[in-house]
């Protein structure tokens, strides 16, 4: 027995569009080896037309890998069809039978398993308390609302008891507030049942909510795979800084690599950033990255903090916080994002200001590209 | 807001239709009724004896016998083709499936005649005895592109991953289309049914080549009309005819939408 509930090795997805002479490959997921730990909360994230959709329905067993193999608690795939493969999926619409009611739709699985009736429907029965749809049983799915319906969803995947559970973008079609009650409700239910989840969204803020692993997809491959945490403190590349959460991008050249870092020169004036695992040789152009709740204005830079000097070019006031647009001397404009707490040390500045743009070294990234 | 004229081209359009189509029909009931065996105004009283004799005429009867067998028939088993011709186009990319559609569909645009004389030579080839089982088999061909059209308009309108999420929960292919696509297409299929019932039910020019001896409905009120005393009873057994295939045709139209409405809300 393996850790892992799933495993991708060397796993290509190539899908031909057109015909003849004109076919063209599409590669929706490139060589991905991945492992999902048992029992996890993990997360596929990424733009539309990543292969995180297409990652999915290759463990679902909807879609054969062109090459490569996955394994299912250390089982291989390949042979197996998605009937008899021990996970179940929570569609993006939901695919609730439309001709049967609510009960009928949550036991279709213990019924297709010849689970004697009694049983089937002490297990609906808790099935549905788990989602708070106890009394619903009797309804059909045109009288539920979007919410019920995602929530019948995952109750007729969860009677079934998979090792591992697929849910495609299943809040999508929710409005935000729903959206936000049940991403909590979700993780709980993942907690108190232990199921491996796989979870499918491009919604970066649903994936740092409910996620203990992300695996960041961009154009069939996996990006980044971390906690949350890790992938937004130490993104590994621009495009990861840039899908999750909000960035500043600095350029500048390589001035002098010393032991404390490597020295950015940004127009005239100097920055130390930390070097990390990137390597960079003098006069090389770089790039670094600073979240804007990270950066603070100030009039003067104050001791052991690095800087770059800019002119205030728009202050927005967005209640909790106040953004800041600051146009740097290099002519490149960054976000900076200052709470709107009573810490004494805030100052205030207005449109045509000129400012010291500040921030602690161990903040600023380094990045490729 | 401008008056709606009474005599716009559309309007009058519509009269027309009415007067050439229902007017017809109106007064083939009005004469069915009608006690004389002449079919001329004005009337010469109400009497319901056609409609008797057509209950004691024992010919008619089989004949009718004859045309709901092959109507029960045929329509079933092209209700069964079409089903699968319907999912085999709209769920799987066949190579040359345009090609597969153009030739089930083909009935539709050849003369009965004609396919009613070749039908006739070809079964005089093979050695097919002219009956009522050779006139179902005809009722078939022609009740097929009726079955697909609907059942894959059906199809077509129908969410995809229903079919993936039985699967997902443990049925097979074959457990998955019986337990969910065909329970849903139902409406479809009973509509696709009714409607080739109907076709195979009025059709009188194929079965009128190759029914032999087993003459169905249309086929026996055809030859009825040489004998001007039984001409009212004709008449009455038309009425019959056209309220019943008019009444299932309505039937089938209300099935139609009620199976397609649920798609458009999920």
């Amino acid at each position: 027995m393996t850790d892992y509930a799933v495993e991708l090795c060397n796993v290509t997805k190539v899908f031909s569009s057109g015909r003849g002479a004109k076919s063209e490959d599409v590669y929706a997921v490139k060589e991905m080896n991945l492992g999902i730990p048992r029992g996890q909360f993990f997360t596929l994230l990424g733009p539309s037309g990543c292969g995180k959709t297409t990652t999915l329905r290759l463990i679902a067993g909807f879609e054969t890998p062109s090459s490569g193999e996955i394994f299912i608690q250390g089982k291989p795939m390949s042979k197996i069809p998605p009937n008899v493969r021990p996970v179940n999926t929570v569609f993006q619409n939901y695919a609730l039978f439309p001709h049967m009611n609510v009960a009928s739709n949550v036991a279709f699985g213990l019924a297709i398993k010849r689970v004697p009736r009694d049983e089937q429907k002490r297990i609906v029965k808790e099935a549905l308390e788990l989602v708070q749809l106890a009394d619903m049983g009797k309804r059909m799915p045109s009288q539920l609302s979007g919410g019920q319906q995602q929530r019948v969803a995952l109750a007729r995947a969860l009677v079934n008891k998979p090792a591992v559970l697929l849910l495609d973008e299943p809040l999508g079609a929710l409005d935000l507030k729903l959206r936000k009650a049940m991403q909590i409700e979700l993780k709980h239910i993942q907690e108190q049942v232990g199921i491996t989840f796989v979870y499918v969204t491009h919604d970066q803020e649903e994936a740092l909510t409910m996620s203990d692993f992300i695996a960041l997809m961009s154009d069939g491959l996996i990006l980044q795979l971390g906690d949350p945490a890790t992938l937004y403190k130490k993104p590994a590349n621009k495009f990861v800084a840039d899908f999750i959460g909000e960035s500043n991008f600095i350029r500048g050249t390589v001035d002098s690599i010393t032991r404390k870092g490597t020295k950015l020169r940004v127009l005239d004036e100097l920055v130390t950033v930390d070097a990390m695992e990137v390597n960079l040789a003098k006069g090389q152009a770089a790039t670094f990255t600073i979240r804007p709740e990270k950066m603070m204005l100030k009039t003067k830079q104050p001791v052991s903090t690095e800087a770059l000097s800019g002119t205030v070019q728009e202050v927005i006031y967005i209640g909790t916080d106040t953004r800041y647009i600051v146009t740097l001397q290099s002519g490149e404009s960054v976000v900076v994002r200052v709470q709107n707490g009573c810490s004494p040390d805030v100052e205030q500045f207005s449109k045509g200001d000129l400012v010291k743009v500040v921030w602690l070294p161990e903040d600023a990234r380094l990045l490729t590209d | 807001m401008n008056k709606h004229k009474i005599f716009s081209p559309g309007s009058i359009y519509f009269l027309l239709m009415c007067v050439l189509l229902y007017l017809p029909i109106l007064l083939l009931i009005i004469f069915s009724f009608n006690d004389s065996t002449r079919l001329v105004f004005p009337l010469k009283g109400f009497t319901l004896q056609w409609y008797g004799k057509l209950y004691e005429n024992r010919e008619l009867l089989k004949a009718l016998g004859n045309s709901l067998m092959i109507g029960f028939g045929s329509s079933l088993i092209a209700t069964i083709l079409g089903t699968m011709g319907a999912i085999a186009i709209v769920r799987f990319k066949l190579p040359g499936r345009s090609v597969f559609l153009a030739v089930s569909a083909l009935p539709l645009v050849i003369p009965y005649v004609i396919f009613g004389v070749s039908l006739l030579i070809l079964f005089n080839e093979v050695g097919i005895r002219l009956s009522a089982f050779a006139a179902g088999l005809a009722h078939v061909i022609i009740s097929i592109p009726y079955a697909l059209l609907i059942i894959s308009s059906r199809l077509v309108g129908f969410p995809d991953n229903l079919e993936e999420a039985a699967m997902d929960l443990g049925a097979s292919y074959w457990g998955a289309l019986l337990k969910v696509t065909i329970p849903i297409c139902s409406p479809a299929l009973l509509a696709a049914f009714l409607l080739c019932f109907t076709i195979s039910f009025d059709e009188y020019a194929i079965a009128s080549f190759i029914v032999g001896t087993d003459a169905t409905l249309p086929v026996y009120l055809f030859s009825q009309l040489r004998f001007p005393t039984r001409l009212p009873m004709v008449v009455a057994l038309a009425a019959v005819l056209m309220i019943v295939t008019m009444a299932v045709m309505l039937f089938t139209e209300w099935l139609r939408r009620v199976g397609q409405s649920p798609a458009k809300k999920g």
